[in-house]
């Protein structure tokens, strides 16, 4: 078979899976809820009690929460495949590791676009404007994208164990949301604190959300996206890349 | 490669650490062959069929399915497979399941339809078609892991210990569907601990221990190869001690079984002979008298025993 059509065959079982992971993982009434709630208190611990404006929290709580959705239930469907014993199942049949990664990352990356609707909507119905309304929707689906990509690097270490992989996913998760200009603007952060913020993805989206939506941004938004498909770009290979070497022994 | 060869594995191997789990093996299976793979717990058995189905990659040494690499996606495609004590999704639907395991090997809607329906009706699943998984009982579950394995159609079937734990009923169902796929020119590789399963089943059996495979023929050639397993099993209408019995010539070994004896020897004809002679000089009489030749699993132990030995 063609490589071409290698390819796009093993897309469309790429999709099947996220399908199924939709299905088992997702569709469920408390996920869906805790993926809502959780970002959204977080968020409102942080704000309340400050004069905010809309304007600056609909950026920084869109960007919490789709950080949060799309990194949430993809670092652990792995292990708990392992864990069910459906894992061994999926990798006799004929799809590629990379095929199972990519089609966990779909479902993830459909998971935190379908949440992230939930801020926008609250914000349009709060009275915010969208300046650029197309490099906002890129921004969005190309930050979901990268999200949910970094989802399956928490997943590496070959642990059956869900709870090991959530622990070190919220290691990283929680700093990362503190470093990335969605409680303090970028510009008002000191030069130590501005290089920091730069190593975190989540930076540069809520860079072109605050651009988006307040009509300023700390960077370019050239800049903000080209870092942002860089950062989709190294999470992917890291992910598939390893998940080939450490997936075997997971059985 | 050989047309009627259906697996050919050559020198495989794998290592756990510093662990030898599978220890250069070869062996080649025929087309339309049901070939059973028999070892102890720990033997190399689930290891083996893992790399063989791609699930983990050998260490040393090749195989292939058909004429494909083992673990290539062509290998894949025409591989249908029971993991050892795997499951279905739980949170889906035994048809559902189906379904998806279509999706992934690619089989037109249409087409997965009517086999589902036909292999959910044929292990008796179809009525509760659309309950969830998690509702079945430990035998439904795994007909319906055997019907996923079955609705691409495979060429060749792996199976790791199929019928393990499961009811009568749910055996029977699923030593009859192997029957009648290898009747219609299925290849199958079953691994299993029941020896009346492999021995009623299989075309030819390997036996694997400590990861070396130590015998591969026809069921029936090893049993009869097993020697010094013949026996003769006696009961006498008066006590008899088996030290007594123990030095008739020809007997190896004596065990008592309840109010029988069953001596092991290289000869049974002889032994019988010695037994008439034994009791008609002593004034006993004989209550009955059984030749029993080796089963498989007096061969399995003879040669995995042999084996461990020589360890």
């Amino acid at each position: 078979m063609p490589e071409t059509a290698l390819v796009r065959e093993q897309m469309r079982r790429s999709l099947v899976i996220a399908r199924k992971d939709i299905r088992i993982y997702y569709s469920k009434g408390p996920v869906i809820i805790f993926g809502v709630l959780f970002p959204v208190f977080l968020f409102l611990s942080f704000t309340i009690g400050r004069q905010l404006s809309v304007d600056f929290m609909i950026p920084g709580l869109l960007g919490m929460v789709l950080f949060f959705t799309a990194t949430s239930i993809s670092p652990i469907v792995v292990p708990w495949e392992a864990q069910a014993r459906t894992l061994e199942r999926l990798m006799s049949c004929p799809v590629r590791i990379e095929t199972i990664i990519i089609g966990d990352i779909l479902a993830s990356f459909a998971f935190g676009l379908g949440i992230s609707l939930v801020p926008i909507i609250l914000g349009l119905f709060l009275g915010i404007t969208v300046a650029s309304p197309l490099i906002f929707a890129i921004a969005v689906i190309l930050a979901a994208f990268c999200f949910a990509s970094l989802g399956p690097v928490f997943s590496i270490p070959p642990t059956n164990l869900p709870a090991t992989i959530n622990m070190i996913a919220s290691v990283v998760k929680f700093p990362v949301v503190f470093i990335s200009g969605i409680f303090i603007p970028l510009d008002e952060l000191p030069a130590w604190g501005q290089a920091v913020a730069y190593i975190s993805p989540l930076t540069y989206f809520t860079d072109i959300a605050r651009y988006s939506i307040q009509g300023r941004g700390h960077l370019p938004v050239a800049v903000d996206l080209l870092v942002l498909l860089a950062f989709t770009a190294l999470f992917l290979v890291v992910a598939l890349k390893l998940h080939q070497r450490t997936m075997p022994r997971r059985i | 490669m050989n047309n009627d060869v259906a697996i050919q594995v050559a020198n495989l191997s794998k290592y756990y650490g510093q662990l030898l789990a599978v220890d250069h093996i070869s062996f080649t299976v025929g087309r339309g062959e049901l070939f059973g793979f028999l070892g102890p717990n720990g033997a190399g058995k689930t290891t083996t069929v893992r790399m063989l189905t791609g699930v983990i990659i050998a260490d040393k040494g090749s195989a292939s399915i058909l004429e494909y690499k083992a673990g290539s996606l062509k290998a894949k495609q025409v591989t249908g497979v029971v993991p050892e004590m795997a499951n279905a999704y739980a949170d889906l639907s035994g048809w559902d399941n189906l379904m998806l395991m279509a999706e992934l090997y690619g089989i037109p809607a249409s087409v997965a339809r009517e086999r589902g329906i036909s292999l959910m009706q044929e292990m008796g699943l179809y009525p509760r078609k659309n309950s969830l998984v998690k509702t079945y009982s430990k035998g439904m579950k795994q007909r319906l892991i055997l019907c996923m394995a079955l609705v691409s159609d495979p060429e060749v079937l792996f199976l790791d210990e199929p019928t393990s734990g499961l009811d009568v009923q749910s055996t029977r169902l699923i030593k009859d569907l192997l029957q009648s796929l290898n009747a219609k020119g299925k290849t199958i590789f079953l691994t299993t601990h029941d020896m009346d399963e492999a021995n009623q089943l299989c075309d030819r059996v390997a036996i694997i221990n400590k990861g070396k495979i130590v015998a591969i023929d026809a069921p029936e050639k090893l049993r009869m190869a097993t020697s010094g397993m013949h026996s003769v099993e006696v009961s006498f209408d008066n006590v008899v001690s088996p030290e007594v019995l123990a030095n008739i010539p020809g007997v190896n070994a004596v065990k008592k079984l309840g109010d029988k004896y069953r001596l092991y020897t290289a000869n049974p004809g002889e032994l019988v002979v010695s037994l008439a002679n034994y009791s008609s000089s002593h004034g006993l009489k004989v209550i009955s008298l059984n030749i029993l030749v080796p089963s498989l699993e007096d061969a399995f132990v003879a040669l995995t025993e042999k084996e461990t030995e020589h360890a």
